[in-house]
């Protein structure tokens, strides 16, 4: 298989290539920076002994979009499984504050996402075959005051995979939307969660089962399903009180 | 933008823990902008796998190698790799051992890191054949205390090159090396195990020893009298069989330790005292028949028994445990220290002797022609740096030197007569670092700087 990763520097979209890769698929990985691109894909084809190719792309340029994804199709070949990782968590009270802040967060999380979305799945649609796996998180399934913009802009990204899910099931493609608790990465780094937190890896892992078992929706770690539905739960006369 | 936050840091001595600003740079444009903006001093931390304080740095940055870790060009018809420092030896096994690669040189454990195998110059069980990690370090990409970055070389740079070849860090931050691998026809080796009786022995063996290219001995430090220096001599060479043993599993050693160990933590400082381990030692050295025995062994039990226990390191109980690695030129040094040691209350748990060949790097590089000789203790405290004092002296006198990859307590002011090189390093270290914006713990306590 062919499995575009987008987002490469993410430990995450890393794990996910390096779990492909092992499974002998051919990667493709697009981050903002070149010189990136070609390491990991470099990394890829000595442990893994596979054929991975790299190019820049930014999540914000929309015009771009539907050229890159041709391009990449012309260049490695079709596209059977698409990762959509890269995300932008940015700060809750910067983006309060100013406004360019939180429409960064919007533009990364959701419109970059749809808009390479929608270029990837016209492909595939015309295929009628092909996987989009698209990360999005536990914090879209409720507002909180802490992370409300992010939440939002994955909440949006949640509700649009499952539109996307809808309009492509009858024609043969699969739409995963992965809503992640929390991971070992950056953007999680000096958090106290009090929460175990699970590896690049483990997700990786997990996230390469649910495509190929065809999944709708994967909460990981999966004891997040469990608290999601309990805050999910609450009624929003009392949610509202809540310091969450 | 970089973030950084609080972790409890240590070697894997577990002694000392400290509190620590922390950050996993996640590729050479964020280490390099670290180092750029960088107001304090840092340090480069990969796998933790020294035992002391070498990588810790208490109220400076310590930057976290361990995202650096991509693997970026391979020259097959010459074994070439180059990787980002971040790589751990463990995962240049998986990948090039199925290709008929091997690392050159690697300590006890496969779980370092290219930048730490290069900042302590390891040396492993072929140092008398192959030298030290150093050796098969052919280029090394060095960040700069200023913010550049710099390629070293034996022919480029050479003396920041052999400067930052066991210069615990304290030159800059390896971004990247290219290291030459050794070609293998398998991963497993041809292994003779002898019995050596006393230490008399141990030294006639080694000297029949010269033509097998890994050679280490467990040694039984707490046995006294006709006993003293015995042990189990092991030495090998890869196998040219493309056969593979069969147990692909743990030796005698580790699954022992695993017992004891079993991943979890001992609350207790009280399991490994000089009565047990005596206990220990008798049983492991009676298991071993008299003689040599041939066998073909997997490399991960003949070169990374412990490796098989994941977290063996808190047996020791809390306090954590302190190495006390030397290497002396003379023999009779030898004997004396093992005197001191068994006739102590200090019980030293895991103890390996080897000869060093005559390689000798200079800067802060540990090896050089003797016998080295490195023992485990728990951390008992004040009657244990009492008797570390007293071997400090013997080596002095002896014109030996201990490992800093292992120290968390030389003083300082037997540095110097050790590392007879110290002040062309500091010198060199300090022409590309003036304001010692890299600095560790070790580097303070040791007045390297
Ligand atoms: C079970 C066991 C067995 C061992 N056996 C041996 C042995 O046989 N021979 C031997 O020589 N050693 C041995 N060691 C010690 C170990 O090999 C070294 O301490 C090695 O440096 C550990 O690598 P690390 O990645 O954990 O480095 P760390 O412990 O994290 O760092 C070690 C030093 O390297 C520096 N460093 C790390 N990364 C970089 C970088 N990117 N740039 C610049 N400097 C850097 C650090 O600043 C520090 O000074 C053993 C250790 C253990 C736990
Ligand atoms: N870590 C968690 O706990 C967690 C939880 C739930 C969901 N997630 C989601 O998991 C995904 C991966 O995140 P991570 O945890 O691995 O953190 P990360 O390392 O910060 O990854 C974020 C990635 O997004 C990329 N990116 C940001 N803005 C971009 C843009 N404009 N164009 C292209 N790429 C851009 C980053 O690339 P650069 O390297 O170029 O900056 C980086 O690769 C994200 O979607 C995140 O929201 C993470």
């Amino acid at each position: 298989m062919n499995v575009l990763i987008l987002g490469a520097t993410s430990p995450i979209a890393q794990a996910v290539a390096h779990e492909y890769a092992s499974h002998k698929h051919d990667i493709f990985v697009a981050c903002r920076k070149q010189e990136r691109a070609d390491e990991i894909a470099s990394d890829l084809v000595l442990r893994h002994d596979v054929r991975a190719l790299g190019a820049a792309f930014d999540a914000t340029n929309l015009d771009a979009h539907a050229d890159f994804i041709a391009h990449v199709e012309e260049e490695f070949g079709p596209i059977d499984v698409a990762l959509v990782a890269f995300g932008d968590m940015g700060q809750q009270e910067e983006s309060q504050q100013d406004i360019s802040a939180a429409r960064k967060i919007i533009d990364v999380n959701y419109t970059g996402a749809v808009s390479l979305c929608e270029a990837i799945a016209e492909h595939m649609l015309t295929r009628k075959s092909g996987s989009i796996l698209g990360i999005s998180s536990v914090a879209g399934d409720r507002g909180r005051q802490s992370n409300y913009i992010y939440g939002s802009a994955k909440g949006a990204f949640t509700l649009y995979l499952q539109g996307l899910r809808n309009r492509c099931f009858p024609n043969g493609v699969h739409v995963l939307t992965a809503k992640l608790g929390f991971v070992d990465t950056r953007m999680t780094e000096g958090l106290d969660t009090k929460i175990p937190i699970a590896s690049p890896e483990q997700v990786g892992r997990a996230l390469y089962n649910a495509q190929q078992g065809k999944k709708d929706v994967l909460y990981y770690p999966r004891f997040w399903a469990g608290i999601m539905g309990v805050i999910k739960a609450i009624p929003e006369g009392l949610f509202k009180r809540l310091k969450l | 933008m970089t973030k950084w936050s609080t972790k409890s840091l240590s070697g894997w001595g577990r002694y000392p823990v400290i509190q620590a600003q922390c950050a996993r740079p996640s590729d050479r444009d964020e280490t390099i902008s670290i180092v750029q903006d960088a107001p304090s001093p840092l340090i480069s931390h990969g796998m933790g796998r020294s035992y002391g304080d070498a990588a810790l740095l208490e109220d400076g940055k310590v930057i976290l190698t361990r995202n650096l870790n991509h693997m970026l060009a391979f020259d097959e018809a010459n074994g070439l790799l180059t990787c980002e420092a971040g790589v751990t030896l463990e995962e240049i096994i998986n990948t090039f051992l199925p290709r008929g690669f091997f690392p050159p040189v690697v300590p006890g454990t496969q779980f370092v890191t290219i930048g730490g195998a290069i900042g302590c110059n390891i040396h492993g069980k072929n140092h008398h054949h192959d030298g030290c990690f150093g050796d098969h370090v052919t280029k090394m990409e060095l960040l700069l205390a200023n913010g550049d970055v710099v390629t070293v070389s034996p022919t480029e740079h050479k003396e920041l090159f052999w400067a930052t070849i066991g210069g615990m860090g304290l030159t800059g931050v390896i971004l990247n090396a290219t290291i030459k691998l050794t070609p293998v026809k398998s991963g497993e080796i041809d292994v003779e195990t002898i019995r050596v009786e006393n230490l008399d022995h141990f030294f006639e063996v080694s000297a029949e020893s010269a033509d097998f290219t890994h050679v280490v001995s467990w040694i039984d430090t707490v046995a006294t009298g006709k006993n003293m220096g015995r042990g189990v001599f092991m030495r090998g060479r890869y196998s040219n069989s493309t056969a593979t043993s069969e147990s692909g599993g743990v030796d005698r050693l580790a699954s022992a330790i695993g017992k004891l160990a079993n991943g979890k933590s001992f609350n207790s400082n009280l399991l490994l005292n000089r009565f047990t381990v005596r206990a220990f030692n008798e049983a492991y050295f009676r298991k071993e028949k008299k003689g040599c025995v041939k066998s073909m062994t997997n490399y991960k039990p003949f070169f990374f028994p412990l490796d098989a226990v994941a977290n063996w390191n808190y047996i020791y109980g809390p306090r954590g445990f302190l190495q006390y690695q030397f290497v002396v030129p003379s023999r009779d040094a030898v004997r004396e220290a093992l005197k001191l040691v068994s006739s102590s209350k200090e019980a030293s748990f895991l103890s390996v002797i080897k000869e060093f060949g005559d390689k000798d790097h200079g800067g802060l590089s540990f090896p050089q022609k003797g016998i080295t000789l490195a023992m485990d203790f728990p951390n008992t405290g004040k009657p244990l740096f009492k008797l570390f004092e007293k071997l400090d002296q013997l080596v002095l006198e002896a014109g030996g030197r201990i490992y800093l990859g292992k120290d968390a307590r030389l003083p300082s002011k037997h540095v110097a007569a050790m590392y007879s090189d110290l002040d062309t390093w500091k010198d060199t270290r300090k022409k590309y670092d003036p304001n010692g914006l890299f600095a560790s713990d070790l580097a303070r306590r040791l007045d390297l700087l």
